[in-house]
């Protein structure tokens, strides 16, 4: 496969992969910052996202392009709580750092 | 190459650049800068594979809601961002293995399954119509669910967020209900005397 040849499937999917693998680094990289790990969910649902659109244009089934919606759909619902609870727990413990929220351990 | 192959490869290009940003950025504040770009770049992807719906819906929703929201509180909450990043140094080589293991074991997956098999033309302009015929007759009872999730999403995070403020006068209609006529009325028996 020529490495600049017109756009297919696996173009896309690669290019998913790798904007996967840099929100997986990222999740690593700031594992402190809540914030931060909430904006590398938001990339790693983009990437599959991504997925589904390719497969639906690949195989000209629609169905595919539903599903991005329902997961656009629930990861907005998802932010809007995570950002939710962040508020609530920066008013509460004063920190957003991940190491600092360890209330639930035994 | 024609024109769609190149607009896929600065896309694609600018989409990366953009989602490093965002992980490895300092200020929170450009990380979600560098995120709308790489949501309006995405969009662009999705106009060249055809879904026009879902591009748009992604740059008002996402770029329009979501990334509002939070740059918001990014900016709301008072947090010392650097001293989150101290040890930022130590998790890089983590980061690195596992980043490379997780993109190795995708590739080799892509490499061996992928089927060689032509792309159907996309309908030109249908996308919508055909979006909305199958989201409101074949899907229509997870789009109602879809709808109750945000109804959910939307009360809890004004039931969390919500702040009862001491100092305003509000009025408790259970309290009121349940006053009783001596509440309210004190009857004093008081005799008409002689001067």
């Amino acid at each position: 496969m020529p490495f600049l040849s017109a756009p297919s499937l696996t173009h896309y999917l690669v290019l998913g992969a790798v904007l996967f693998a840099i929100a997986v680094v990222g999740i690593f990289l700031n594992r402190r910052n809540v914030i931060i790990l909430l904006m590398a969910i938001e990339l790693m649902l983009l990437a599959v996202n991504l997925n589904f659109i390719a497969f639906s244009r690949e195989f000209g089934d629609m169905a595919g392009q539903v599903f991005v919606f329902f997961i656009l759909t629930v990861a907005a619902a998802e932010s809007a709580i995570g950002l939710a609870i962040l508020v609530l727990l920066f008013r509460n413990v004063g920190s957003i750092d991940v190491e600092d929220l360890g209330n639930l351990r035994g | 190459m024609s024109f769609e192959s190149l607009l896929f490869y600065v896309f694609a290009a600018i989409l990366v650049f953009a989602a490093l940003r965002v992980v490895t950025t300092r200020n929170p504040v450009h990380a979600a800068l560098w995120l709308v770009l790489s949501f309006v770049t995405a969009a662009g992807l999705w106009l060249l594979l055809g879904a026009e719906f879902l591009a748009i819906a992604l740059v008002l929703v996402y770029v329009g809601a979501v990334m509002v929201l939070f740059l918001f509180v990014v900016m709301m909450l008072d947090v010392n961002f650097d001293a989150l990043r101290s040890r930022i140094r130590s998790h890089l080589p983590v980061a690195a293995v596992v980043g490379a293991v997780i993109l190795a074991e995708m590739a080799l997956l892509l490499v061996r399954a992928t089927r060689g098999a032509g792309t159907p033309p996309p309908a030109a302009g249908e996308n919508t119509r055909a979006l909305g015929r199958l989201l409101y007759v074949d899907y229509v009872y997870p789009f109602e669910i879809a709808a109750v999730i945000l109804l959910v999403a939307i009360v809890a995070a004004i039931a969390l967020t919500h702040r009862r403020r001491r100092d305003t006068k509000h009025q408790d209609p259970g309290r009121q209900a349940k006053v009783k006529r001596a509440d309210r009325v004190r009857l004093i028996d008081l005799r008409s005397g002689k001067p």
